[in-house]
């Protein structure tokens, strides 16, 4: 456990900055109309779909990708596998930006936003309520995130004082930070449950929470590969590819899991019939499973999973399978009936792309300026 | 990694025992009908499409009507039609019709065609209730009406997901919108009166009443053969207003006895239901499912504490450890070395 942590330095305002924060005013633009003439000015949001892009992709999609903090959390602190400490505050910090987004995403997204906080007072709480226990839960665990990065913001404050306060209580909300997202990962697939005949039979399951849950663990770990693998060739980081390649080497079995649960309970409960209709929905299962099984295919080779390109084709799939899983039973396989159809508009996706560039402008921010990234030579300690 | 992939298996399965098996003991109990339970029961074979209803309800709730400019144009003339062909924020009932080839007989399927009116149906196990994360949505305890309260809702639209009918609407084009859905004229029955729609009914095919009442007087209708001359209640079920009428024939089904755990709004046709576009619901709520799966899994918050006890338990032995381990820091800077002595 001789780990250093750097900032990793360098230019801040690069032109691939400017170019974010250019997206992040125009997503700005549209933001001050959606609060200025209601949110049907910017989305295409009707009755018939209540939820678009910014529940299905920077709260759904979004808080999954940033699995890669609890994930990480899972493995080191769970299965005592002390070996991947080093990697933790690179996913932390992904899971922050990734949650405190979806957290933005949400404010915009509700239409009585100044009203929010009625999910804290208890006079209104409704405990039956998927809604509440996913709204408290990711609010909870937003902080807690916060909480568990803090050490490296106050180490780049050089605020000893706190550092050490925070390090006494930090083992509780690790462990806080593992329950809450197994809690609200499980209960953004147990939303759908109510909605029932208006998601498709091959999505709309009892064991869609353990379904969700799974994905986004498996999602993690392919966020933290991603991650790593992006940081080497964008910021020219040595690449982890011994340790990249264990945390891989995790994905298909949770993916094998994934497809043995979901394709025996479609058989079980017959839901597989719907594979043999016409249509779209059809495909789409076949896509996201074809996504999963290359991820399977090429990480069970131990040879395969040392080489930088398989594991970043093999996250990429898990990532992108996992998302079209959430787009597909959130929007795509959604109908609520005959005459309701959705695309979304482009103010509300030029937002969607505004709040990925925050994160990805917030990254850039705190690895060149926080210790959060390995040093590349781990240094010796007794100096 | 071995150990690693056993132990996540079993933790693995154990979720999916508890995920796969919800246990039917605990299953929720569907919900009953409140004691003073009112409702609407809607004939579309006594429905002449005259519209009085979604006049009337517009009155009542002070509702903007809508305009079609083209339409207004070509005539010359505009405020004469409330031109919004469904359900909307603005139209908390509507008329909708059903045609079938050359249309030329009311209530019958083939060439044949059928008025429908639309609007909340009241469940006795409401979906958008149970999704509601800020009690906006609640059913009076007595009349069972489902109420909206725009003080506690925050607007994420999530009774419009769970809602089988497509009822609660949303005023997407305005900067501070609410939820929008019929609740029955709440104003009207506290002042002993019944809904403006049912008033203004000049047929009896919208007929207010207690829910027993209604399903009694929907029942004695399902036994009218065609062409009898038979008496009908109009506007309320308990009231002297009687008219006669031909029977045309009913479709053998009270739409809402048992639709999503049953509803307060009841609907009687002469062509099936599924032509007239109401959806494909089963006899139970999915409220009673998705309660049933979430308490099975949070009761009492019991599984959540134990986990969090377990866990935070696994993770301090593992910082503790790491700490008592000399070299284990993993702050290595002078300062903060510094610190640790003068602690």
């Amino acid at each position: 456990m001789r780990e250093v942590y750097r900032p990793i330095g360098g230019k801040l305002l690069t032109r691939h900055f400017y170019f974010m924060g250019v997206l992040v005013l125009i997503g700005a633009f549209f933001m001050a109309r959606r609060f200025i003439f209601g949110i049907g000015d910017v989305a295409n949001l009707s009755d018939g779909f209540p939820w678009g892009i910014w529940i299905t992709y920077d709260v759904v999609t979004g808080t999954a990708i940033a699995c890669g903090g609890y994930a990480m959390a899972l493995l080191v602190y769970i299965f005592n596998r002390g070996q991947f400490h080093p990697m933790i505050r690179a996913a932390l910090l992904t899971s922050v930006f990734g949650y405190t987004l979806a957290g933005l995403s949400i404010v915009i997204d509700v239409g009585r936003y100044w009203q929010l906080y009625n999910v804290f007072l208890p006079q209104y709480a409704n405990l039956n309520s998927v809604m509440l226990e996913v709204a408290l839960c990711v609010t909870l665990y937003t902080l807690v995130l916060w909480i568990e990065l803090s050490p490296a913001i106050l180490e780049a404050m050089k605020d000893n004082r706190h550092l050490r306060q925070v390090r006494h209580a930090l083992f509780f909300f690790i462990g806080l930070g593992i329950l809450l997202p197994t809690m609200h990962q499980s209960s953004l697939g147990s939303l759908l449950l109510i909605a029932g005949y208006k998601v498709h039979p091959l999505w709309q399951t009892n064991i869609i929470p353990l379904l969700f849950l799974l994905t986004a663990i498996t999602m993690g770990y392919a966020m933290v590969v991603f991650e790593s693998l992006y940081a080497a060739v964008n910021l020219d980081r040595p690449i982890e590819t011994e340790l990249l390649s264990k945390v891989s080497a995790i994905i298909p079995w949770l993916l094998i899991l994934y497809l043995v649960l979901r394709i025996s309970d479609l058989v079980w409960t017959g839901a597989i019939a719907a594979l043999l209709k016409p249509g779209p929905e059809p495909l789409l299962f076949v896509l996201e499973t074809a996504l999963f099984l290359y991820a399977i295919v090429n990480l069970l080779h131990k040879e395969r999973r040392v080489r930088p390109r398989v594991l970043f084709w093999t996250a990429l799939a898990t990532i992108l399978g996992g998302s079209l899983y959430r787009f597909d039973a959130f929007l795509i396989a959604y109908d609520p009936g005959p005459g309701w159809q959705y695309f979304p508009g482009v103010g509300e996706i030029l937002i969607t792309l505004a709040i990925i560039a925050v994160e990805i402008m917030a990254y850039l921010f705190f690895v060149k300026k926080m210790p959060i990234l390995l040093a590349a030579r781990p240094a010796r300690l007794g100096a | 990694m071995n150990i690693d992939r056993r132990a996540f298996f079993k933790i693995a399965a154990a979720g999916a025992a508890t995920a796969l098996c919800p246990a039917p003991a605990a299953a929720r109990p569907p919900k009953e009908l409140p004691p003073e339970a009112v409702g609407i029961l809607y004939d579309a074979t006594l429905c002449i499409g005259c519209k009085a209803c979604e006049v009337a309800c517009k009155a009542e709730n002070d509702m903007p009507m809508a305009h079609d400019t083209p339409l207004e144009r070509a005539h010359g003339v505009a405020g004469t039609w409330d031109a919004d062909n469904d359900l909307n924020s603005r139209t908390m009932t509507k008329i909708k019709v059903y045609t079938s080839g050359t249309a030329a007989v009311k209530d019958r399927e083939e060439d044949g065609f059928s008025f429908i009116k639309r609007s909340c149906m009241h469940c006795v196990d409401p979906n958008c209730i149970s999704a509601c994360p800020v009690s906006a949505l609640t059913k009076d305890p007595f009349t069972g009406v489902v109420r909206y309260n725009p003080d506690a809702c925050i607007g994420c639209r999530y009774c419009q997901l769970a809602c089988p009918f497509n009822i609660p609407k949303f005023e997407y084009d305005k900067a501070f919108p609410k939820i929008v859905k019929c609740q029955l004229c709440p104003d009207r029955l506290a002042a002993g009166g019944i809904p403006a729609c049912c008033d203004a009914c000049p047929t009896g095919a919208s007929l207010f009443g207690r829910l027993p009442d209604l399903l009694t007087e929907a029942h004695r209708r399902l036994t009218f053969k065609p062409g009898e001359q038979q008496q009908y209640p109009v506007r309320r079920v308990d009231g002297d207003e009687q008219r006669k009428a031909e029977v045309t024939g009913y479709y053998p089904k009270v739409y809402g006895e048992t639709e999503s755990g049953g509803t307060q709004y009841l609907m009687m046709a002469g062509v099936p239901f599924d032509k007239l576009g109401l959806p494909p619901v089963g006899d139970t709520s999915r409220a009673q499912l998705s309660e049933t799966i979430q308490h099975t899994l949070y009761q009492g918050m019991v599984a959540p504490t134990l986990l969090l006890g377990g866990l935070v338990f696994a993770v301090y032995r593992r910082t503790h450890a790491e700490q008592e381990d000399a070299s284990a820091g993993t702050e290595p800077t002078a300062e903060a070395r510094e610190g640790r002595r003068d602690a």
